[in-house]
């Protein structure tokens, strides 16, 4: 889950990373109350979107009175930026900046540790950075063990040639930063820039962080920083019937077991889908290990929810789960939904207790059924009938 | 022959006591593996019953630490089927016993405590071959089975096979069943695992009754154009791959933990047009990447 600036903000401020005084505002009122409380001088009104380029795209603006806050909140607030609807602004206070830097640490997956990124050019678009001057941001390894005590943070420092006055003011904030990391099971900590003011201060001026969903079971404060409006309906209702669903722009449904063969029968159904009308796969849908009929029910209520479902692909190996099973958690899904099920289901089984499986959709005799032989026959069909309804 | 895993392997279960270890504990031993015993530090000194291949009764006992199972049983292999809150003590326990193979299956793993993990296993020098987590295990067709890998798609044969997914590599061993496979490895969809598709293709090329190997990828992270590399440099032996994943859109996390598009980085494109310039033939499905298989054996 990727955090907004606002909800990094108060992470940052809680693990005692110096931050400046802010608060997230819906409305011009609310901006211009906010600005008020924060000593009614100058703020700086910031989009609160999940993307970067926020200042280009005019979502960043400076204030000098509670008025004109409530002005430039009016002019962000609704802001299409990079296709993201700006529905909240951050007011913080004014910053006094002397000198702009960077710093990250993240998780390095080619390594299986974490690295840490530092440079004294901060501010800019730090991928350009990293293209066009390498050696002005480094790059430290951080042993997954040991983190970022005092010593590391002073090697980072270092590395990113900070001198004597600046870097051990430095250093005490990059081991808080770390804390954030750690202790929010964050997968990104960004940090750009990372300000020195006139007063010799350092303030986090702004802040990305990713948090890893499978550390949700120890961090339950987490579950209030997820952006429920932001979330496709389908995939909200999926989530809370346990069901891993993504929604995506087409019209063949796909129903499948394993995260790797249903993104397998996606692409299998695309390709099928260009002799058909350039029909899209609708959906990614696993519905694991235990393909009840109540699992098979729930992913079908789900995805013919999804009205520009004109098919449904059910693909499933059986593995560990037995085809039989499926093929009773099918008809079983179709008597519970009625007559809310209207759209062609189109069924390949394989694998364990295939025979069984196959014999009890044929003894169920559902016009709404077809089976296939293969995955490739299978999306084939499915495509097909998707571009004749 | 085949890579990790075979029939003198000695296979303890931790958490064997737990519905998913009971369950596949069960299966390992009808698939023929020599499972002796398990572990849950609560349940030290109980026993579990259970019916080898041949149906007859066996009693396995369970023990307090992996230390002691390997002790008293001579266990090699351990395979974890412990929640997802306890995986990385579970993990650290058999690291410490020093045992030889680990295969995590647990999927949800924080990948903080992945990550801890693999740094833990480093420090002590890597005695310890782990497989996963999130991943379906391994099994070496009519020898050993450790892991959740339905055992009867296929039978002993000439393909090595290495996968992120589950289901993908049941798939592509149902698909190629006609001609076997030495040793099936899923090595799991998370951001942080053990064993790598590099380290699984330097064993199959070393492994002499291996003739050829299927190699499956799927988008997120750079293994797979990490594995052509490695390819190109250091495997003689025939490879075909296939990478699920074309129509994923970026941003979103399909299944798999790993399994997502971040800008232009983790394609299926890319891993596909690293593993062609590698020189592996690459299907655009399971059923044509297994017919690419059969024609370059002909």
């Amino acid at each position: 889950m990727d955090l907004f600036e606002y909800q990094a903000r108060d992470l940052f401020e809680k693990h005692g990373v110096p931050v400046l005084r802010a608060k997230v505002a819906e409305t011009p009122e609310e901006a211009k109350q906010a600005a008020e409380e924060l000593g009614g001088g100058t703020v700086v009104v910031k989009a609160q979107v999940k993307v970067g380029g926020r200042g280009k795209a005019g979502g960043v603006k400076l204030a000098k009175s509670p008025d004109e806050a409530a002005e430039k909140a009016k002019e962000i607030l609704g802001l299409d930026i990079k296709g993201h609807e700006t529905k909240k602004v951050m007011i913080a206070e004014g910053a006094d900046i002397a000198e702009e830097y960077y710093f990250s640490v993240l998780l390095d997956r080619s390594e299986r540790t974490y690295l840490a990124m530092c440079s004294k050019e901060g501010g800019m678009e730090i991928e350009q950075l990293a293209v066009e001057r390498p050696e002005a941001l480094a790059r430290v390894p951080v042993n997954a063990l040991t983190g970022i005590d005092e010593a590391k943070a002073r090697e980072i420092v270092e590395a990113a040639g900070f001198d004597d006055q600046v870097g051990p003011k430095i250093v005490p904030v990059l081991q808080k930063l770390w804390d954030v990391f750690k202790e929010e099971d964050a997968t990104l900590v960004e940090v750009n820039p990372l300000v020195k003011t006139g007063a010799g201060d350092i303030v986090a001026l702004d802040g990305k962080v990713s948090l890893d969903d499978n550390a949700d079971f120890r961090h339950k404060d987490h579950e209030e920083l997820r952006d429920i409006s932001a979330e496709d309906p389908l995939e909200l209702k999926a989530k809370k019937l346990g069901l891993n669903y993504v929604k995506l722009d087409g019209q063949v449904g796909i129903i499948g077991n394993g995260a790797g063969l249903v993104m397998s029968t996606l692409d299998v159904v695309a390709y099928a889908g260009e002799k058909h009308d350039g029909v899209k796969p609708a959906n990614f849908l696993d519905i694991g290990g235990g393909a009840s009929a109540e699992v098979m029910a729930n992913g079908l209520d789900v995805i013919l929810g999804d009205d520009q479902v004109k098919s449904v692909f059910v693909n499933v190996f059986g593995g560990i789960t037995a085809c039989d099973a499926v093929a009773n958690g099918i008809v079983k899904a179709l008597e519970i939904l009625g007559d809310s099920a209207t759209k062609p289901l189109v069924v390949r089984l394989d694998g364990n207790k295939v025979e069984e499986g196959r014999q009890i959709l044929k003894d169920a005799n559902n016009p709404l059924v077809t089976l296939t032989d293969t995955m490739d026959a299978g999306a084939d069909k499915a495509a097909e009938l998707a571009a004749a309804n | 022959m085949s890579i990790f895993l075979n029939q003198d392997s000695k296979i303890i279960v931790q958490g064997i006591t737990g519905s998913e270890g009971a369950k596949h504990t069960a299966r390992m031993l009808a698939a023929g593996s020599n499972v002796v015993g398990g572990v849950n530090a609560r349940k030290a000194g109980t026993t579990v019953s259970h019916q080898d291949k041949d149906g007859k009764d066996v009693e396995l006992d369970v023990f307090g630490s992996v230390s002691e199972a390997m002790e008293k049983t001579g266990a090699n292999v351990s395979v974890a089927f412990v929640p997802p809150a306890f995986t990385k003590d579970a993990a650290i326990e058999a690291i410490d016993a020093g045992i030889g193979l680990l295969v995590i299956i647990t999927e949800g793993v924080p990948v903080q405590d992945s990550a801890e993990v693999w740094a833990y296993a480093t420090d002590k020098g890597n005695r310890t071959r782990i497989i996963g987590p999130n991943c379906p295990g391994i099994i070496s067709p009519e020898q050993s089975l450790a892991g959740i890998i339905p055992a009867n798609i296929t039978n002993r044969g000439k393909l090595g096979l290495v996968s992120k997914s589950g289901t993908l590599t049941y798939q592509m061993m149902y698909e190629l069943r006609d001609l076997g496979f030495t040793t099936a490895i899923g090595i799991g969809g998370d951001p942080v695992i053990g064993t790598t598709h590099i380290d699984a293709l330097a064993a199959f090329q070393e492994d002499p009754e291996t003739e050829a190997i299927v190699m499956i990828g799927e988008i997120g992270g750079d293994a797979e154009e990490r594995a052509a590399e490695y390819i190109k440099d250091n495997v003689t032996k025939p490879v075909v791959g296939y990478v699920a994943g074309f129509t994923a859109p970026e941003g979103k996390t399909m299944g798999h933990a790993g399994a997502i598009v971040s800008g232009s980085s983790g394609t299926a494109e890319a891993k596909k047009e690293a593993l062609e310039a590698a020189g592996v033939k690459v299907g655009k499905t399971p059923s044509e990447t297994a017919q690419l298989m059969r024609d370059m054996l002909k």
